[in-house]
């Protein structure tokens, strides 16, 4: 044990075990920083579920709760009540701003908390009640958006209401996993005062409840065999679903991205291990001499890895438990709640990954080391035992393969992972590979550029791991920065300049003409209202809707909410017809067809001639699906994914919508307009791009953060190759030096080679950050993607320059030794 | 035999620091070594011979004293500078061959002639493999040679330049005996060829006795200087 860990003392003074110690302290940093930040929200869910939720369970729909299911929860005497959620404008003076509006009857709330000040920034209490007639509740957001005070008029709707305290804390907070508006709270005796709510205002309806849990158990079964289209339920394990899922996508994301540098730092390990085999055998062969057994060379080497797992393990732990608190500011503030601290958990996992990591790959070619031959003392030539190739590896390749399954959470997820991963790694090889071939057909080129390719297709392997770690960390790099400043200004070059800036909603049928008035005497463009029914899907043909026929998110989603239909003669004239033909004038007012938009047709598997049935506040409307659109939703303008006949939907309740472009200096427009239309929603659209950059920026920022890891961990296989190959460098330098060389042929060998592999590096780079900007534009933002050639000019520049750099940092020192020496400190 | 100079080395010395203190290794050497002669340097383990040869190629800096190589001051050179000066007199072969891995026999071969710019590398290059019959192991790997094809390699490349001197570091210490013998011929055939001037540093005293000259190193120091003749 003693003589172990004095080997393993002198092994790390004489910095032998650096690149390994490194390398697991990377692996163990991202994995852990991932794991600290993803429990403290998971224990936030947990410990906070009754404040978060502010009831037992929750049943929330967007329409009205029916009295049958109040009958159901009062038959099992569960105390209830119910809120209203629906945005909102609120004027103060000058100035109007969209809110969330929550409307609360007295009991609210049944659990958690709410927390209210008397002025901004004061000292909060317990509420005790709810605020009383003509009075709200404001958070601090709207305080400073309206530039208003506690004490102070705001106008909602129809009414002007005092503002008595501002919110400090409140159970049920979200609404979505962003929580963007600022929050009003009214008492519920003021609402119909206020003309708010009105045919198709977007009103949220929660049924809250609490009570004993076999009750509450009891009232799930029954509202699981009894639900309808459109209702969710919420209970106290499941509290902030929005959350829970986001965070379970999150998680696989960045472990996925922390898994690259995994990958990468075993390499690393792998690599600097071989490299401490070379520089040991002669000491092993001498301590075999002088009488040393196998099995206590091993147990020596074990003692000396299981050293280094546990202590750069540590050291990585100690690290994450500092740098989550990026995570948390960037990825934290997005989902609004308290974080606790971190737990110890997560340093466990990290230690022992850690520690299995070394073991794993390390051990295979340390422990060939106790099969040195003694007789290697006497006969240098013998060579280095086997680290048993490839195979050595297998318990490597299982522990990684493990991480992999274990982080996907599912074994078909993470067998789809580790595949994906194993043939992007598979294709870059064959790729670099065949440039490789390609590179050595142009060496017959000159001398400089022989010697410099020859290096390279010399040592396949290392290069094609060197060419994929850099090309993979200059990915990251990439796609992270100029792929999302280039994606960010493709969506604001496709926005013309007069674009629509403001949504109005809510319009009612009989404020349509005065509306229209409105905008004429203000000298504005007479608006285009469209009108919008509320309808909920319930049958394709003869199938019933269900969101449980639907694997994909979105088109569940799609299901569960109403759509808003929409009617006219002609067809739009920016969308774009793929099949069928739009109705005739003649159809128009006689038949009932439909024209769906392509994305939604074949999200829900909806095809021409198909007959769908929807609900329409009670009564059923079946109608012929006739033509499908393609519509560009890039241009802001209103846009509807059902489109029907005048004739069948003209007469079913409906309200209106329209865009319009508003020059930011007529201002006061809006103004008027909301004071004399109160119950009309404004929406900006520069607040909700403002919201979307802000959301891309931090997300991305928390990636950014996870892919800088595999960046470090790039670097660190490009330093073990290049270490790897270090006496062979060596070798060559003073055998050409000998030979003639001078120093700049000597320079421009070394910087031909490490240009090659930084240009092979650059262009693997910019290959994977294509594709990803491809599919993150196609597939998720629907911009079409456009190949940037100053991406290419850029990627490849930076990894030709860098790598070339840091290759002739390598081997500056070496180029101006004496070639004598050179050679002595070899052999 | 001309009496024109290839080597002269003027009150040469060699000291290096260690822990211990400032120890010599080469004391006041002075000798010369006329053109297209061979010469052997010989002494025990620990003498100073391959510090002497690193010496007198440039390949190391000595404590005090010079080497006149083709009657140019070696050391009044850069490194850069005695670089270009061997690359355009002298040729090398080594104990351990110093091929370079990552190249294959002929491109071995063609590295000197490259190095110095001069065209038909590859033709010359592949007569003199051919010539140390090796045609058959153009485009073979080092680590696909063996010991003694690895040095004929190494001394097709030594003589690609047509190099004025030769300097060989021990070129059969890693040979068995018969591949020695067989290499050691086939460095005095080329020798005589190219009328090149042959320094070699070697234990074996066979040899030793079948050059021209011998200087014999003992603690540093030359203790005799002899002629074949003699």
């Amino acid at each position: 044990m003693r003589v172990g860990l004095r080997f393993f003392w002198r092994d790390i003074v004489s910095g032998q075990l650096n690149l390994i110690a490194l390398a697991v302290i990377i692996a163990v940093t991202s994995l852990t920083t991932i794991s600290f930040f993803t429990a403290r929200v998971q224990q936030a869910l947990n410990q906070q579920a009754n404040q978060l939720l502010g009831a037992d369970l929750v049943i929330s729909s967007e329409r009205v709760i029916s009295p049958a299911l109040i009958e159901q929860v009062q038959q099992r005497h569960l105390a209830h009540l119910q809120v209203l959620r629906f945005p909102s404008m609120a004027l103060h003076a000058e100035r109007n701003q969209l809110v969330d509006i929550k409307v609360v009857p007295q009991a609210y709330p049944l659990r958690g908390e709410l927390r209210i000040a008397k002025t901004r920034l004061g000292t909060d209490q317990l509420a005790n009640s709810i605020p009383i007639s003509g009075q709200v509740w404001v958070d601090d957001r709207l305080l400073s958006q309206l530039q208003v005070s506690v004490g102070e008029k705001i106008s909602l709707g129809e009414r002007e209401f005092l503002i008595s305290a501002v919110i400090t804390q409140e159970p049920d907070q979200g609404a979505g996993f962003f929580n963007a508006s600022a929050r009003v709270l009214m008492n519920e005796k003021d609402l119909a005062s206020t003309g708010l709510v009105k045919l198709g205002s977007r009103v949220r309806y929660r049924l809250m409840m609490n009570g004993p849990e076999a009750e509450i158990t009891d009232f799930r079964l029954w509202w699981e065999s009894h639900k309808t289209l459109g209702e969710r339920i919420e209970g106290v394990k499941e509290a902030r679903p929005e959350i829970r899922s986001a965070l379970e996508k999150a998680e696989l994301f960045l472990s996925i991205a922390a898994l690259l540098s995994v990958v990468l730092s075993a390499t690393a390990i792998g690599l600097s291990a071989r490299r401490f085999l070379q520089r040991h055998l002669d000491s092993c062969a001498l301590l075999r001499c002088l009488g040393t057994t196998q099995a206590q060379l091993i147990r020596i080497y074990l003692l000396q890895l299981t050293s280094l797992g546990v202590l750069a393990s540590g050291v990585g732990c100690l690290l994450a438990f500092f740098l989550q608190t990026f995570l948390a500011y960037w990825l934290g503030s997005l989902v609004m709640i308290d974080l606790p601290a971190p737990s110890l958990l997560p340093c466990i996992q990290g230690m022992g990954i850690g520690t299995v990591l070394v073991l794993s790959f390390a051990l295979p070619p340390i422990l060939a080391l106790a099969r040195v031959p003694a007789m290697r003392v006497l006969r240098r030539d013998l060579g280095v035992p086997d680290a048993r190739g490839w195979t050595g590896y297998l318990l490597g390749f299982l522990c990684v393969a493990g991480l992999f399954f274990w982080k996907a959470g599912h074994w078909r997820l993470g067998l789809y992972i580790l595949v994906g991963f194993s043939v992007t790694l598979l294709l870059a090889g064959l790729l670099t590979g065949l440039l490789l071939r390609g590179l050595q057909w142009m060496a017959r080129q000159g001398f400089q550029w022989r010697m410099g390719v020859a290096n390279l297709t010399r040592r396949p392997f290392a290069t094609i791991v060197q060419v994929i770690a850099f090309g993979l960390g200059l990915m990251a790099l990439l796609s992270l920065t100029l792929v999302r400043n280039e994606l960010l200004a493709t969506w604001q070059l496709h926005l013309p300049s007069n674009a629509p800036n403001w949504f109005l909603t809510g319009i009612q049928t009989d404020q349509s003409e005065a509306l229209k008035q409105f905008f004429v005497s203000q000298k504005m463009p007479t608006p285009e209202l469209l009108p919008m029914v509320k309808a909920r899907l319930i049958r394709i043909n003869q199938h019933a809707v269900s969101s449980a026929d639907y694997e994909d998110e979105s088109a569940r989603r799609l299901v569960e909410r109403e759509f808003n239909l929409s009617f006219r003669q002609e067809a739009p004239s920016d969308n774009l017809l793929v099949q069928g033909a739009w109705w005739s004038e003649q159809a128009a007012t006689a038949s009932d067809e439909l024209s769906i938009e392509e994305g939604v047709a074949q999200k829900l598997h909806i095809q021409l001639q198909d007959r769908l049935i929807f609900d329409i506040a009670g009564n059923n409307i079946t109608a012929t699906v006739t033509s499908i659109r393609k519509v560009n939703w890039d241009n802001f303008k209103v846009n509807f994914f059902v489109m029907g006949t005048p004739h069948l939907l003209e007469k079913q309740p409906a309200n209106y919508i329209l865009s319009f472009y508003l020059p930011l200096e007529q201002g006061a427009f809006l103004n008027q307009l909301i004071q004399r239309f109160p119950n009309v929603v404004a929406f900006d659209v520069r607040d909700l791009l403002n919201q979307v950059k802000k959301i891309i920026s931090q997300v991305s920022s928390a990636i950014q953060f996870v892919f800088m890891f595999s960046l470090l961990a790039g670097l660190v296989v490009f330093y073990a190759t290049v270490a790897s190959s270090q006496e062979e460098r060596l070798q060559q330098l003073a055998v050409l030096r000998t030979l003639g060389a001078s120093r700049s042929q000597l320079v421009r060998m070394q910087l031909t080679e490490f240009a090659v592999l930084g240009f092979l590096s650059g262009l693997m780079g910019v290959a994977g950050a294509s594709a990803l900007g491809y599919w993150l534009a196609e597939k998720i933002l629907n911009l079409p993607y456009h190949f940037s050639f100053s991406m290419m000019i850029t990627g490849v520049g930076i990894g030709t320059v860098v790598v070339s750099a840091a290759g002739y940092w390598a081997v500056r020192r070496v180029l101006k030794m004496p070639p004598a020496e050179i050679l002595r400190a070899l052999y | 035999m001309s009496d024109l100079l290839a080597l002269e080395a003027i009150h040469l010395k060699k000291e290096v620091n260690t822990n211990r203190g400032t120890l010599t290794i080469l004391n006041d050497l002075s000798f010369s070594i006329p053109v297209a002669q061979t010469v052997a340097i010989v002494g025990v383990s620990g003498s100073g011979k391959s510090t002497l040869l690193s010496l007198l190629a440039g390949l190391d800096e000595p404590s005090s004293g010079s080497v006149r190589l083709m009657g140019e001051a070696l050391f009044a050179l850069n490194e850069d500078g005695r670089a270009k000066l061997r690359g355009q007199t002298m040729g090398f072969i080594f104990q351990s061959f110093q091929l370079l891995g990552s190249m294959n026999a002929l491109e071995n071969v063609m590295v000197p002639l490259e190095l110095k710019g001069i065209r038909g590398a590859e033709q010359k290059a592949k007569s003199l493999l051919n010539r140390v019959g090796l045609s058959d192991r153009l485009y073979h790997y080092p680590r696909q040679l063996s010991g003694g094809e690895q040095q004929r390699v190494a001394i097709a490349r030594a003589f690609a330049t047509t190099p004025k001197i030769l300097l060989a570091d021990e070129p059969t210490g890693n040979l068995d005996a018969q591949t020695a013998k067989q290499i050691t011929d086939l460095m005095f055939e080329l020798n005589q060829e190219h009328q090149t001037t042959l320094v070699l540093v070697t234990h074996d005293e066979a040899l030793s006795q079948r050059c021209h000259q011998v200087l014999r190193l003992a603690a540093g120091q030359l203790v005799h200087e002899g002629h074949l003749s003699s």
